[in-house]
């Protein structure tokens, strides 16, 4: 669009126009989230008695493992320009389904890949109806994400589902090394989706996609077939984190996970990913999550309402974005 | 059959819905041959190119595309790569949230060890070699959204040299190029021809096609006009088979106009895209603006219009100078815009003919938050009668108009504010001849009602039937400016000759 204004100088100083995919670049590329997550943890730290406790970091990290799941899959979709609305609603489906499905006596293994089958399905749904007929993503999650919770509702008859099964139950509640279990799941998840975005085929032609859709068909590349894998991901992301929401509310709960799309666009945001398209690391996500997930825990510990913090949370994510975008203005003059 | 060549294409065909854009084309290639391929805009060029590039597919049951000697089927970007085709498209394509490298590796990226996994190593390796050869001098690791344009433009050159192609086509690959770019791009399209590989080359540029190309093919309205040794042809003769030797059905504009005083001055207007554009506008005038695609008509209509920034220069309007710095000072001035893209522009396209046509005249009925109906209903009525704009009611959504009447509808918005200058860009284009004549009626009878009347088109015809004066434009420059007795006499070779970039005086 604005083509003609950069006629920049290039080659003066060439280096600073590289990406660095190294930490030092890691950490100018998200400068202000950064900043932004230090003053939060130093304020907490000096204002609350409980905040800087073994107890309440593990507390804190392994409630923030189910945004950071939704997150990863948002940041996916958003980098190929999509949006997914539906992770919330597949929180709740998945987490009801594993918990019915135990309580037929199913083997957990067995239970618990189904259960992420389900999610990985809503992503076919959602891909497929976007890649195919050219629906705004938007409208398309929008829908799903209300018949999907719908159908939560109809399985359960409205009331949530209790669960005996204590293997089942470790996984949200248990230690290993004395860190919860759902860390070691959620570095895994990292390490694998990072591997996939950034030292794979795949993960290059999504930049491409989200990038300039054209250029990318003009070069061969499948879009349609990437746009519902991405989705897939997305999808069964998702269903990870309702199986560990469960499995730690001992319970399948049809109104789970409702609004957690909001926290996952948030934190993906914060850290970075365009709405364009095109743009967003995995790194950049964590942190993102971790600033939402600090801010929550600080705001309880400050005993602030849930209201008000509905208020500052809205303010900080508008300011964050808003820093980043008006930073962003400036170097390109 | 085939004696050697590479590529054949046989009477290819190809109908877009109500237009058949291809006919019967025949298009042969050797390896190490240089063919320039010409016409005018809209002849068929690049949908031709589209199809061989798998991009878009020839009619059903029509023609056959051989690769040397075997007929082959193309019906994916895919395909074409497989038989070696590579297309330098018009547009940029790069997505500029990217690397270079990665831009020039987009589709054909180079695994690692394992299947699917990147060797980005060797991509930055290969692409920065390539780069480094045709001296474009940046370091592949760059993001392409902080390259100039020109650069941009090498990069799909880089890419297309880097795909191992047998057939690469260029469509106006030089366009935003400086001339020691072009000189290195030549460098390499003649290496690559001692290399045994088949480059097709889109160009307007008489004196590009000269110093590259072997043999030259022409195309006319779809159809193939011939192919010839460039030793044969000579500017003229390229032009006389664009443009062909038809000129003589066409009827002039013999309409007297009434030619008053001169309502819109501009002088020596400059911008990014416009060199010293100065021309002079009087009532009752039809002045035709004529050059090739990119050559700035449409900017200037823009610079004039207040929508692009003027860095210098002045625009007088009835004698005094008017400082334009938005749309809507122009309309103040008494300027009135029908934009090139109708639909992107000038229409709210899921909205009424009936909103569609006040939109910019609302405040001649509205006062207040009193809505006057009655008057409402004259200007709707007035213009809907005027212009036989054909329709179910004026409450029917636009986006269900033909083109022609559309357009209609866009031109009757501006009439309503009774602009005593009226820019018209690309009024005709896609729309079906019925319609056409209508608005030639309705561009004279405008002008006979004292309007000053621009017109931009890229039909030569247009042009010549309808305008008093010409102005021909080439690389955001006036090349000439026809004097009413010189337009009466003018050809269609003419105004060619300037719009490729010629001077007057070096006719003949």
């Amino acid at each position: 669009m604005h083509r003609g204004g950069r006629k920049m100088k290039q080659n003066e100083n060439k280096k600073n126009y590289l990406i660095d995919n190294g930490l030092v670049g890691f950490v100018r590329r998200n400068m202000g989230i950064l900043i932004g997550l230090a003053v939060l943890f130093l304020f907490l730290s000096i204002f609350t008695d409980s905040f800087l406790t073994t107890k309440n970091m593990l507390q804190v990290l392994r409630q923030i493992c189910i945004n950071a799941l939704l997150a990863f899959g948002m940041t996916f979709v958003l980098i190929i320009g999509g949006i997914d609305l539906t992770v919330g609603s597949v929180v709740a489906i998945s987490g009801v389904s594993i918990v019915m499905l135990l309580n037929t006596g199913m083997p957990l293994p067995a239970a618990f890949l189904l259960s992420l089958l389900i999610g990985s399905l809503i992503g076919v749904i959602n891909g497929s109806i976007i890649a195919f007929t050219g629906m705004p993503p938007f409208i398309v999650t929008l829908s799903l994400q209300g018949a999907i919770r719908g159908v939560a509702y109809v399985i359960t008859d409205g009331r949530s589902v209790s669960c005996e099964n204590e293997v089942f139950n470790a996984i949200g509640n248990g230690y290993f090394l004395g860190i919860p279990l759902p860390i070691y799941i959620v570095a895994l998840v990292m390490i694998l989706i990072s591997v996939i975005l950034y030292y794979t085929r795949f993960g290059r032609r999504m930049y491409a996609v989200g990038g300039n859709v054209t250029a990318a068909q003009f070069s061969g590349i499948h879009v349609k077939r990437i746009t519902v894998w991405v989705y897939i991901i997305s999808g069964t992301l998702s269903a990870l984190a309702g199986i560990i929401l469960a499995s730690r509310m001992y319970s399948g709960q049809p109104a789970s996970g409702q609004a957690y799309e909001s926290d996952a666009i948030a934190a993906a945001v914060l850290g970075g990913t365009s709405f364009n398209g095109g743009i967003g690391t995995i790194g950049g996500t964590l942190i993102g999550a971790l600033v939402i997930g600090f801010l929550t825990n600080g705001l309880n510990l400050l005993h602030i309402s849930s209201y008000v913090q509905m208020i500052i949370k809205g303010i900080v994510i508008i300011g964050a974005v808003g820093i980043d975008i008006l930073k962003n203005r400036n170097k390109k003059g | 059959m085939s004696d050697n060549y590479y590529l054949e294409m046989l009477d290819i065909n190809k109908t877009f819905p109500g237009a058949k854009v291809l006919n019967h084309i025949d298009f042969k290639i050797k390896l190490g041959e240089v063919r320039a391929l010409m016409g005018e805009n809209g002849a068929g060029k690049s949908t031709l190119m589209k199809i061989l590039g798998g991009i878009y597919q020839k009619d059903k049951d029509s023609g056959r595309i051989l690769i040397e000697g075997k007929e082959v089927e193309i019906n994916h970007v895919d395909d074409a790569k497989k038989y070696g085709i590579s297309i330098i498209h018009q547009e940029i394509s790069l997505a500029e949230n990217m690397t270079v490298y990665d831009n020039i590796f987009m589709g054909c990226e180079l695994d690692a060890g394992i299947k699917g996994f990147l060797n980005d190593k060797e991509m930055i390796r290969r692409a920065q070699a390539i780069v480094d050869e045709l001296k474009v001098g940046i370091d592949v690791r760059q993001k392409v959204g902080d390259l100039s344009i020109a650069k941009q433009q090498m990069i799909e050159i880089c890419r297309a040299l880097l795909s191992k192609a047998k057939v690469i086509v260029m469509d106006e690959p030089t366009s935003s190029l400086t001339q020691t770019e072009i000189e290195q791009l030549f460098e390499q399209i003649r290496k690559l021809r001692e290399d045994g590989i088949a480059i097709i080359y889109i160009s307007h540029r008489m004196e590009e096609i000269f110093q590259i190309s072997d043999s030259i093919t022409v195309l006319r309205d779809g159809s193939l006009i011939g192919t010839k040794q460039a030793g044969e042809l000579d500017n003229r003769k390229i032009i006389e088979m664009m443009v062909g030797r038809d000129l003589d059905n066409y009827m002039r504009n013999d309409a007297v106009l009434d030619i008053g005083e001169v309502c819109l001055e501009v002088k020596n207007l400059n911008n990014k895209k416009l060199k010293d554009i100065s021309f002079t506008l009087r009532k009752g005038e039809i002045l035709g603006f004529a050059g090739l695609v990119g050559a700035g008509r449409s900017e200037m209509a823009r610079a004039v219009f207040g929508i692009d920034r003027i860095d210098s220069g002045q625009i007088l309007v009835g004698g005094k100078e008017v400082k334009i710095k938005s749309a809507s000072d122009a309309i103040r001035a008494g300027i009135g815009y029908v934009p090139e893209s109708r639909k992107e522009e000038g229409l709210v396209l899921s909205n009424s003919i009936k909103f569609n046509l006040t939109i910019s005249v609302l405040e001649q009925f509205i006062r207040g938050c009193l809505v006057n109906r009655k008057k409402e209903t004259e200007i709707i009525d007035e213009y809907v009668n005027k212009l036989s704009i054909k329709m179910a009611s004026a409450d029917q959504l636009v986006q269900y108009l033909s083109g022609g009447n559309q357009q209609k509808v866009v031109v009757s918005k501006w009439l309503a504010t009774k602009p005593d200058i009226l820019i018209l860009d690309e009024p005709t284009r896609g729309i079906d001849i019925g319609a056409k004549t209508e608005i030639y009626h309705l561009i004279v009878d405008m002008a006979k009602a004292g309007v000053a009347v621009l017109l931009i088109s890229s039909e030569m015809e247009e042009i010549m039937n309808l305008s008093t004066r010409i102005v021909v434009m080439y690389e955001g420059r006036i090349k000439a400016i026809l004097t009413e007795e010189e337009t009466k006499k003018a050809v269609q070779e003419d105004i060619m000759w300037y719009a490729s970039g010629r001077k007057k005086d070096e006719a003949e």
